[in-house]
């Protein structure tokens, strides 16, 4: 198997850290050798702190021109074999898209930290939310499938940047971390362990380089640049050896349905998620990241007032639980979506429940949501 | 180009898709001859191109590790591969309006900061794959698709903007220059620098019948008859070529 346990950096133990800094931490642990990024708050101080690890390392570091530069160096880097990463906030993510489609399409391994702050536009650079949900999963052009993690505390950011790495090498596709600027900016304790688990990809197997021969769910193995496979990458349409095919709809239908089937068929192995008190509850929350944590001490509240409420936190948001969503739906009498956004989770959750409305608890002012006001909707008040 | 070299093209891309006429057919052969001539490993040699006619001369015709980009930024994708493994030969190939128009940013920061990677531009004044229309390098007064009275903006001279950047290493020929093009490929296939080629290929259908070049045999005589070997004088309304 291609999975080792590996010794990380730091020593095991606890450490007091910031969130964009556990994230960092956690791509070095997880074998990170290339990071190209590009200075934006709030999610500079993952590159700083690649920086000070990386010449620690003797890894590679670049500041690019801008951030469609440095997505595009990071893919670059990943085809000679790098474990590669890119960190920034929502301006920078949307001008990261055309080349985050690129690696979609291309199968390429590489990791991308939103740290999301208020949108749209320039928004608030210091600000929190959850506003990039959507943009994650639907940002770049074209039907395509994504995965996208959610970590909810300073030591998630750290062991979900791992996981990142390993789900990107796992399944050739780039993996989105998304974080909020509240856990980015967060001093937290960070318990790191003796060992981790690290994947390192298939560079050498049977068959082309790239998907669309059966079975269509397979990940193709992957060779790195100069080792004689004389490869041909492309963002076009392809054949499995990277022959563009432009005019040809058999090819793009394979590739497709290959580029979908490769994560949607496999989704015991990528999506997680955690349960509170959901055992018998009647109030079922769902939510993810920073809302997440006000959403737990809003069950853990309403559970001293006798009133059944659980929590279903998402680690892995894209792609989602939608069966856990569909027996929740059932079990539940009332279910509610606390976020910081207008609705992008709820809108989702809402399509799995056989009909039965979703509450929203919806805060996007660039204040962290808070227990009160989801303990409120949970007690059957107004929601905001 | 001598038989032998032809171990650097895959062998089943032909046709090729380029027009009767088109130079970046020229530029290719000049290329290929210069790795044949140095017997050049193709495996530790990586192509990387952009989106357009001068992003197929690579992909899929070299028969090396490519990487065929998004518009615009196959210099940052090469300056990726070149970083993570500097012992590869990064050699970007595309034209100038993916090199110089949507992606002069990068052209200009690779060239301050001396990236050891060799960028060339098939500039052929025009955006010829989606049917003609300016680019930065479209001289004044040449007619396009989106120029129907003469264009009106002054051209990127390609030279001068590298080196006003800080790049090194800088060269321009014509598609009438094949022999001198292929001795300069050959200079800085052997060289771990940054450098950058300007190579005026033409494009007889969606420019040269436009401006009263149509026929490829006169537009390469157009590119002879104006072209002016720099020797240290630079005249703007001549096509300077040599090394500067």
């Amino acid at each position: 198997m291609p999975i080792e346990k590996k010794k990380t950096h730091l020593k095991a133990g606890k450490y007091f850290m910031q969130g964009d800094e556990a994230c960092a931490e956690g791509a070095v642990a997880a074998g990170c050798t290339f990071f190209a990024g590009y200075p934006i708050t709030p999610a500079s101080e993952i590159m700083e702190t690649i920086v000070r690890r990386f010449e620690e390392e003797k890894r590679v570091f670049v500041q690019m021109e801008d951030e469609i530069a440095s997505m595009g160096a990071i893919v670059g880097a990943s085809w000679t074999g790098a474990k590669s990463m890119t960190a920034t906030s929502g301006p920078g993510f949307s001008l990261k898209m055309e080349n985050l489609g690129y690696a979609i399409m291309t199968e390429t391994p590489c990791v991308v930290v939103d740290v999301q702050r208020v949108g749209p536009s320039t928004g608030q650079a210091t600000r929190t939310a959850q506003g990039d949900l959507m943009q994650a999963r639907w940002g770049t052009h074209g039907e395509h499938t994504i995965i996208a993690l959610s970590p909810w505390s300073v030591e998630e950011a750290f062991y979900e940047t791992v996981r990142a790495f390993n789900l990107a090498e796992e399944f050739r596709t780039p993996v989105i971390i998304l974080m909020e600027e509240a856990t980015g900016h967060l001093r937290e304790t960070v318990a790191v362990r003796e060992a981790i688990e690290i994947f390192n990809r298939v560079e050498e197997g049977n068959g082309a380089p790239f998907g669309g021969e059966e079975p269509l769910d397979a990940v193709p193995p992957m060779p790195r640049f100069g080792t004689g496979h004389r490869l041909l990458v492309t963002g076009s349409t392809h054949d499995p050896h990277g022959y563009r095919k432009t005019q040809d709809r058999v090819t793009q239908e394979r590739l497709l349905s290959h580029l979908q089937q490769k994560i949607e068929y496999h989704k015991e192995r990528i999506v997680q998620w955690e349960e509170y008190e959901l055992d018998d509850a009647e109030t079922v929350l769902i939510s993810f990241g920073f809302a997440a944590r006000a959403a737990l001490k809003a069950v853990k509240d309403a559970r001293k007032k006798g009133i059944k409420a659980g929590l279903m936190r998402l680690k892995t948001v894209w792609p989602m639980p939608t069966e856990r969503f569909e027996t929740l739906a059932a079990q539940a009498k009332t279910l509610i979506v606390p976020e910081m956004n207008f609705g992008q989770l709820r809108g989702e959750v809402q399509r799995f429940t056989g009909g039965k409305k979703v509450i929203g608890v919806n805060r996007a002012d660039g204040e962290v949501i808070t227990p009160e006001s989801i303990l409120r909707a949970v007690e059957g008040g107004t929601s905001l | 180009m001598k038989q032998e070299y032809l171990k650097y093209i895959r062998d089943n891309v032909f046709p090729t898709a380029f027009c009767p006429g088109c130079g970046h057919g020229i530029l290719l052969n000049a290329f290929v001859s210069a790795l044949g001539e140095l017997d050049y490993d193709q495996d530790n040699l990586v192509l990387v191109s952009g989106i357009g006619c001068g992003g197929w001369i690579a992909s899929p015709h070299m028969n090396t590790d490519t990487l065929h980009t998004t518009h615009g930024r196959a210099i940052p994708f090469a300056i990726g591969v070149k970083l993570a493994n500097p012992k590869l030969k990064v050699v970007v190939i595309s034209g100038d309006g993916d090199l110089t128009t949507i992606g002069g940013n990068h052209l200009i920061h690779a060239a301050r900061r001396r990236i050891p990677i060799t960028v060339i531009c098939g500039n052929n004044n025009i955006y010829g794959m989606t049917g003609g229309q300016a680019s930065a390098t479209t001289p004044v007064g040449a007619k396009t698709m989106t120029t129907p009275l003469g264009n009106d903006y002054r051209p990127f001279d390609l030279v001068k903007l590298v080196k006003g950047a800080g790049g090194e290493h800088v060269y321009r020929y014509t598609a009438f220059h094949a022999m001198q093009m292929k001795k300069a490929f050959k200079d800085v296939l052997q060289k771990d620098d940054f450098s950058f080629f300007d190579i005026l290929t033409g494009c007889p259908v969606q420019y040269g019948r436009r401006n009263e070049l149509r026929e490829p045999a006169k537009m390469i005589q157009w590119m002879k008859d104006n072209s002016v070997l720099y020797s240290g004088e630079y005249h703007d309304d001549k096509i300077m070529v040599g090394k500067f």
